[in-house]
C-alpha cells in the first residue's frame, strides 16, 4: 500500500507545485543567452554559457524578488540566424535581457532589435571597439582589442624591444589590435619592421612565420582567435624562430587558457596581454575557478567564461539597483557606473561608453606544478577602452 | 627562398595524402564524395585520442589512423553509399554533404569544439640547417610518406592485377561483372583504401593544418581545386597539381601577401582553362 500512498502524496505536491507557478511566473525574468553553441566558434559559446551558469549556481536564481530564468539559444556562430534569434526571443519568449553574442559581427546583427525594442543587451565574449557604439541598449562584459592589445606596445618599449613585426588576422578585431599596438609602440619609440596579416581561413602559417623570420625583428607581435593561436604557437617553435631570438608578444587569445596545457613546451616564455587568467591570485577567482571545475568536468575557465560570468554579475547588480525594473531606460541607467569584484579583479561599467573598465595584465606562459598557466607579472590599472576615449 | 620552396612542397604533399582518396572515389568510381574530408578527420582524432588520452607513440597513431578510417569508409560503403553509384551526381552531393554535417555535428558533441593539438616526439619537431636552408624536421617527415605513397599508388593502380579490375570496373561495370570481377568487392575495396589514406592525410595534417570539427568543411575546398586541376584519371595529375597549389600557396603568401590568398584561385582558373580535363587527361570522355 505504500505505493499508493506515495502515489497521492507526490501528486498532492505536484498539485501544490501547479498552484505555485502562475505567482511565480510573474516575478520570472527570462534572460535570451544567444550564443555559437555549434560550428567553428562552439568552444566560444560553451565556455560563456558555463561562465554564466557558474554565476547562477553559486549566487542562486532570484534577484531582487525576480527569479531568473536563462534562455540558452545557439545561433551557430552565423548573423542572420542571430539576429532572427534575437527578434524571436524578444516578441515570442518574451526576454527582457539579451546576453552573450560571441561575435564582433552576431553582436552587431542584434543591435538594431536592441535599439528598436529597448532590450538590454550584455556583450560577453565580441571585442571590437565599435560594438557598443551600435546601440545605446548595449553594454559589455569582455574586453575590447585595443584595450588589452595597447598594453602590451607600452610593456614592449619599456623591455628593449626596438623592431617588432606584427602579426595579426585578417578582420576586425585584428585590426584593432594592429592598429592599437602599432600606435602605442611608435609612441613609445619602438619601430614596426612589418605589419602582416594573415587570412582568417589560413591553414598554414610557414610562409607567414618565415617572413617573419626574414624580417629579423626583436619580437613579433601577434593577435588570432583562439584555435589559429595555438596551431600558430607550435609552427613559431618549430621553425626555430624563438632561437632565432624572435620573441613572441601576443594578445592573450593566443594563450587561451582553455587549450594552453595541450599546447605542451613551445608555449612556454610567451608574453601575453589580456584581463583573465585562470591562475589569477585572489580569493573571488579561487571560488569561481573552484565552482567552475566542479560543475564542467575540470575544464578550465578562460576568458569568454569570466565574460559570461560577469555579465551575469551585471545584470544582477543592475537589478537589485532598479529594484526589479528590466525596462531598457532604467536598466540603462542603472548599469552605467556600476563597479564590481570580478574573478579577473576590480572592473565597472564607464558610463559614457557603456563600456567595461578594468586591469590589464601582463602575463608569462609558464609551467606551474606540471600545468601551463598565464602567470600575471605587471598590472595597468583601470584601463578604460582607448579607442572610444580617443574619440572624444 | 629554397626554405619557401621546401615548404610548399611540404603543403603540396599533405594536400595529395589528403586530396588523392578523393581522386580514387571521384575519378575511379565516379562518385562524387563531398564527404572525403570528414574520413580525414576521422583520422585526425583517432591521432589525437590515441596520443593525448593513452599516450601511445605517434608512430603507431598513423596505422591506426588508416585502418580505422578505412573501417569507418568499409562499413559506410556497404551500408550507403553503394545505394548511390548510379544516383544522379546532384543526389550524391546532397547525400555525402549530409553526412559532412553530420560529422562535423558528431564530433562536436563528444571531442568538444576546440582546436586539437598533439605532441610529436623530439626527433620529428624543430628544424635543421642543411646547407643554409632551413628545414623543418616534420615537413621532411611528410614529404618522405608521402612521396613513398605516391608512387605506391600509382603502381597499384597501373601494374597490379587489383588495378586493372578496378579500372574494368569503372570503364565498363556490366562487362567487368560478366567476366567474373566481384565489382561491388573491388569498390568497396578501393573505397575504404581512399578513406584510409585520408584518414593518414588527417593524421599527419594534425599538426599543420591544425584539427577541429569543422575540418571537412574547411578543407573541402582545397581536395575540389587539387582533383579539378590535376584531373581525376590518373595518380600523378593531382600529385603535380598539389604539390604546384602548395608551392604557389606558400611562394604567393610570401612574396606577396596581400594578396596571397588569391594565388591559387587564380591559378586554378587558368588552368582550367587552359586544360579543362586536367593535368594529363586522357582527353574528353
Amino acid at each position: 500500500m505504500l505505493n499508493r500512498r506515495m502515489l497521492i502524496a507526490a501528486a498532492g505536491v505536484a498539485l501544490g507545485c501547479l498552484a505555485a507557478i502562475p505567482a511565480a511566473a510573474q516575478e520570472t525574468i527570462r534572460i535570451g543567452l544567444i550564443l555559437p553553441m555549434t560550428g567553428p566558434f562552439a568552444s566560444t559559446g560553451r565556455q560563456v554559457s558555463a561562465g554564466a551558469k557558474t554565476f547562477m549556481a553559486m549566487k542562486g536564481d532570484t534577484v531582487a524578488g525576480k527569479k531568473i530564468e536563462l534562455v540558452i539559444r545557439d545561433d551557430a556562430g552565423t548573423a542572420d540566424q542571430t539576429r532572427r534569434i534575437a527578434q524571436e526571443l524578444v516578441v515570442n519568449d518574451g526576454a527582457k535581457v539579451l546576453a552573450g553574442f560571441g561575435l564582433t559581427p552576431l553582436a552587431m546583427a542584434v543591435a538594431p532589435v536592441a535599439t528598436q525594442a529597448k532590450i538590454p543587451s550584455v556583450v560577453m565574449a565580441a571585442g571590437t571597439a565599435s560594438i557598443t557604439k551600435a546601440s545605446e541598449y548595449i553594454t559589455r562584459t569582455s574586453g575590447t582589442l585595443p584595450q588589452y592589445s595597447l598594453p602590451v606596445g607600452t610593456w614592449a618599449a619599456a623591455n628593449k624591444i626596438k623592431k617588432v613585426v606584427t602579426l595579426v588576422s585578417d578582420y576586425g578585431p585584428g585590426i584593432d589590435a594592429e592598429k592599437w599596438f602599432t600606435k602605442e609602440f611608435k609612441a613609445k619609440g619602438g619601430e614596426i619592421v612589418e605589419a602582416v596579416r594573415v587570412p582568417l581561413a589560413n591553414p598554414d602559417f610557414a610562409p607567414f612565420l618565415q617572413r617573419v623570420r626574414d624580417a629579423k625583428p626583436d619580437a613579433v607581435f601577434v593577435f588570432l582567435p583562439s584555435g589559429a593561436g595555438s596551431l600558430f604557437m607550435k609552427q613559431f617553435a618549430d621553425r626555430g624562430l624563438a632561437d632565432a631570438g624572435i620573441k613572441l608578444i601576443a594578445t592573450g587569445d593566443v594563450t587561451d587558457d582553455d587549450i594552453l596545457n595541450s599546447m605542451g613546451k613551445p608555449a612556454i616564455g610567451t608574453i601575453t596581454g589580456h584581463f583573465y587568467a585562470t591562475a589569477h591570485d585572489s580569493p573571488e577567482n579561487k571560488a569561481y575557478v573552484t565552482a567552475f571545475k566542479k560543475a564542467n568536468a575540470d575544464m578550465r575557465p578562460n576568458f569568454m567564461s569570466v565574460g559570461g560570468y560577469d555579465g551575469m554579475a551585471l545584470i544582477y547588480a543592475a537589478l537589485e539597483k532598479t529594484k526589479g525594473d528590466v525596462t531598457g531606460p532604467a536598466f540603462m541607467a542603472a548599469v552605467k557606473g556600476l563597479s564590481w569584484t570580478s574573478p579577473r579583479g576590480p572592473v565597472s561599467i564607464d558610463p559614457e561608453t557603456r563600456d567595461i573598465i578594468q586591469n590589464i595584465y601582463m602575463r608569462e606562459v609558464k609551467d606551474v606544478n606540471g600545468e601551463l598557466q598565464n602567470v600575471e607579472f605587471q598590472t595597468f590599472k583601470d584601463l578604460k577602452d582607448p579607442e572610444k576615449a580617443d574619440a572624444k | 627562398m629554397l626554405t619557401i620552396l621546401f615548404d610548399g612542397i611540404a603543403y603540396g604533399m599533405l594536400l595529395f595524402i589528403l586530396a588523392c582518396g578523393l581522386t580514387v572515389t571521384l575519378g575511379l568510381m565516379n562518385f562524387i564524395n563531398l564527404a572525403h574530408g570528414a574520413f580525414a578527420m576521422a583520422g585526425g582524432y583517432v591521432t589525437v585520442v590515441m596520443m593525448n588520452r593513452y599516450g601511445i607513440s605517434f608512430y603507431w597513431c598513423l596505422p591506426a589512423a588508416f585502418i580505422v578510417s578505412a573501417l569507418i569508409g568499409l562499413v559506410l560503403e556497404r551500408t550507403l553509399y553503394q545505394w548511390l553509384y548510379q544516383a544522379s551526381h546532384l543526389d550524391q552531393v546532397l547525400f555525402s554533404i549530409g553526412i559532412v554535417f553530420m560529422a562535423i555535428a558528431a564530433t562536436d558533441y563528444f571531442m568538444g569544439g576546440q582546436q586539437q593539438l598533439i605532441n610529436l616526439p623530439p626527433e620529428l619537431s624543430g628544424r635543421m640547417d642543411v646547407f643554409g636552408v632551413g628545414i623543418g624536421r616534420y615537413r621532411l617527415f611528410t614529404i618522405i610518406i608521402c612521396a613513398v605513397l605516391a608512387v605506391a599508388l600509382q603502381l597499384i593502380l597501373s601494374k597490379t592485377r587489383f588495378g586493372s579490375r578496378l579500372r574494368a570496373a569503372v570503364d565498363d561495370r556490366r562487362v567487368a561483372m560478366g567476366l567474373g570481377i566481384n565489382v561491388p568487392l573491388v569498390f568497396a575495396l578501393t573505397f575504404a583504401f581512399g578513406s584510409g589514406l585520408a584518414g593518414l592525410g588527417g593524421a599527419m595534417g594534425a599538426e599543420i593544418l591544425g584539427l577541429d570539427p569543422n575540418f571537412p568543411l574547411k578543407f573541402m575546398i582545397y581536395f575540389l581545386i587539387v582533383v579539378s586541376v590535376g584531373g581525376t584519371s590518373t595518380v600523378s595529375g593531382p600529385f603535380l597539381a598539389a604539390l604546384l597549389l602548395g608551392i604557389a600557396d606558400v611562394a604567393g603568401k610570401y612574396y606577396v601577401p596581400a594578396i596571397g590568398p588569391f594565388v591559387i584561385y587564380a591559378l586554378m582558373i587558368v588552368m582550367l582553362i587552359v586544360r579543362p580535363n586536367g593535368l594529363f587527361s586522357r582527353g574528353g570522355r
